[in-house]
């Protein structure tokens, strides 16, 4: 099976406190990963470093195999990989197409924006993910927007690209169960079309229901990787999760 | 009906900004028209803000793409001076007209580069550094002039003279070439890839760079912008009054800073206008002149100033809070 991305034994310190130690983790091509941990495991710091946010201290980085240097997120993205971050990253000055858009404008030569096929792209998206009742002009700022809709926005940029690996950090934060069924039904289609999705949540149960296969993130180790097989139900995930943290 | 009022309404919230300041311009000049009707008919009035203008445009303009990526310069009103030397001197020298431009260009962009990557690099508060930077940079000045001035009258027979500043059937050429690079400038705030990383990282710089967005690099690039504007605009001085003096420039430094935030750009960062900024200059610019023109005294030109500023920046408060 063709891992898209790996990390292997990566640490990663800020200043004094080691954030990351020796972690290792890969994605295959048409699974979905839950990461669980408790707050301050390092899940965060995992996935900055996955996508090139933060730069490893050690270990290194693979993409389908092949190691790679110099690990930028605008490399990470050009190589398929979507992130939706935990706190959505997007402007909210700005409209909703440059939202969509940002990093990886659809330019003309010498770099001009091509601004009529952004914004009928943006509202096929808007429209595709069904974030929204009301009818959303895709040129309003973001700053307009509810805690859902922002989260929609936020998708549609990770869907815009088809990208093969879409990591989802806490992505039902805040979300209505409505909106929080809606991204479920999100991953599940990705997944029917055989890319992957690394899925990062607090919520045992949603974590347990998509996913197919569990890694738990203790204290920036990787303490447990599990197949969905060896699990019977989240509470046994839960026991687990506790049984590490208790060993401290 | 109802679509056309909130296409309207649409049109109004998007420029809001950019109107106001058009709405302070036209108050301006009625103000002054009704104050001083002849003076204000008279074109030699208008001829002498069109002396000021463009060289308000050129410094003015790149500070919006700046304050709106989020940092804030103040050196470039010493760099003005540095590339008007570097012009002048090599004009001097014997050097062709069109190379001692282009040098002067390339020194304003070279001392602009140096700014951003020491605030950027070193994450220095921009307001405090550049401020360093003014003084150090006509500290150069001085020193390297000994307070003289350069007078270069022979440039007057060369075609860069005509093109630049001179004057084709009674227009100033200055103007042309001012609203060519305002143009320019409107796309490449709106609708270019630099001028919409520069929204993004002055609204949010994690964001932008967790999108991939080399912030360091889109600042640096706007600190470089700012320095060319910067050295246009000195050049184009230089050129119009046949003079380099040590001094110049350091009269523009808070009229240009007053231009870009009367114009509608807001402190924050993330935010911008093009065309508001063209009114703030125009603001500005007949400010100066206007209360002459009126009849009051030149000692109650910067009272004025003042108020000019504070009540437009208050006008501009009903265009909301920074969005979050």
């Amino acid at each position: 099976m063709e891992k898209i991305i790996e990390l292997k034994n990566v640490t990663k310190r800020f200043g004094g406190i080691t954030a990351l130690n020796r972690a290792s983790l890969h994605v295959n091509k048409g699974e979905v990963v839950g990461l669980i941990g408790d707050n301050g495991a390092g899940k965060s710091t995992l996935i900055k470093t996955l996508v090139g946010v933060y730069g490893p201290d050690e270990g290194e980085i693979a993409i389908r195999g092949k190691k790679v240097f110099n690990w930028t997120a605008l490399k990470a993205r050009e190589s398929g990989i979507e992130t939706v971050f935990q706190d959505r990253a997007l402007c909210p000055q700005q409209s909703i197409v440059w939202n969509i858009f940002m990093g990886k404008e659809l330019r003309y030569p010498f770099g001009f924006v091509r601004e009529k096929e952004q914004v009928k792209e943006a509202n096929r998206l808007i429209r595709e993910i069904g974030f929204t009742s009301k009818l959303i002009d895709a040129e309003s700022p973001v700053g307009n927007l509810s805690g859902g809709e922002r989260q929609g926005v936020a998708i549609a940029r990770a869907i815009y690209n088809n990208a093969e690996l879409i990591i989802l950090d806490e992505p039902t934060n805040a979300l209505s169960l409505n909106e929080t069924q809606k991204v479920f039904e999100f991953v599940n289609n990705v997944k029917k079309s055989n890319r992957s999705v690394l899925f990062i949540g607090h919520n045992i149960y949603h974590v347990y229901d998509i996913s197919d296969r569990f890694v738990i993130l203790d204290r920036g180790e990787v303490v447990h990787q599990l197949n969905k097989e060896e699990i019977q139900s989240p509470e046994e995930l839960m026991k687990l999760m506790r049984d590490t943290i208790k060993k401290h | 009906m109802n679509k056309e009022k909130s296409t309207l309404v649409n049109i109004f919230h998007k420029n809001g900004r950019a109107l106001g300041s058009m709405g302070y311009f036209i108050l301006l000049m009625i103000v002054f028209l009704i104050g001083a009707p002849e003076a204000w008919m008279r074109p030699s009035l208008h001829q002498s803000v069109f002396v000021m203008l463009p060289t308000l445009i050129f410094l003015v303009i790149p500070l919006v793409f700046l304050v709106a990526s989020g940092e804030i310069d103040l050196s470039f009103a010493s760099t003005y001076a540095v590339a008007a030397y570097v012009f002048a001197i090599m004009v001097k020298s014997g050097i062709d007209p069109a190379i001692a431009i282009l040098a002067g260009i390339l020194t304003g962009a070279i001392i602009g580069a140096l700014v951003g990557a020491l605030i950027v690099v070193f994450r220095l508060s921009s307001l405090v550094a550049s401020l360093g930077m003014l003084f150090l940079l006509r500290g150069v000045i001085l020193l390297l002039t000994e307070s003289r001035s350069i007078t270069i009258m022979e440039i007057d027979t060369h075609w860069t003279y005509y093109t630049l500043v001179g004057n084709f059937y009674g227009f100033p050429m200055q103007i042309f070439w001012a609203s060519l690079f305002v143009i320019y400038c409107y796309y490449l705030f709106s609708k270019h890839v630099f001028g919409i990383h520069i929204h993004h990282v002055g609204d949010n710089s994690v964001s932008a760079e967790q999108m991939g967005i080399n912030v360091k690099a889109v600042k640096i690039k706007a600190f470089m912008f700012v320095g060319i504007g910067a050295a246009i605009g000195g050049i184009f001085t230089t050129l119009i009054t046949y003079t380099f003096f040590p001094t110049q420039g350091f009269g523009y430094l808070l009229l240009a800073l007053a231009a870009v935030f009367v114009g509608g750009t807001p402190y924050w960062g993330g935010l911008g206008t093009i065309v508001g900024a063209i009114f703030g200059v125009g603001i500005i610019a007949y400010m100066e002149i206007g209360i002459i023109a009126i009849g009051w005294s030149g000692t109650w030109r910067q009272f004025f100033n003042g108020l000019i500023i504070l009540l437009a920046l208050l006008g501009h408060r009903l265009h909301g809070e920074r969005v979050r």
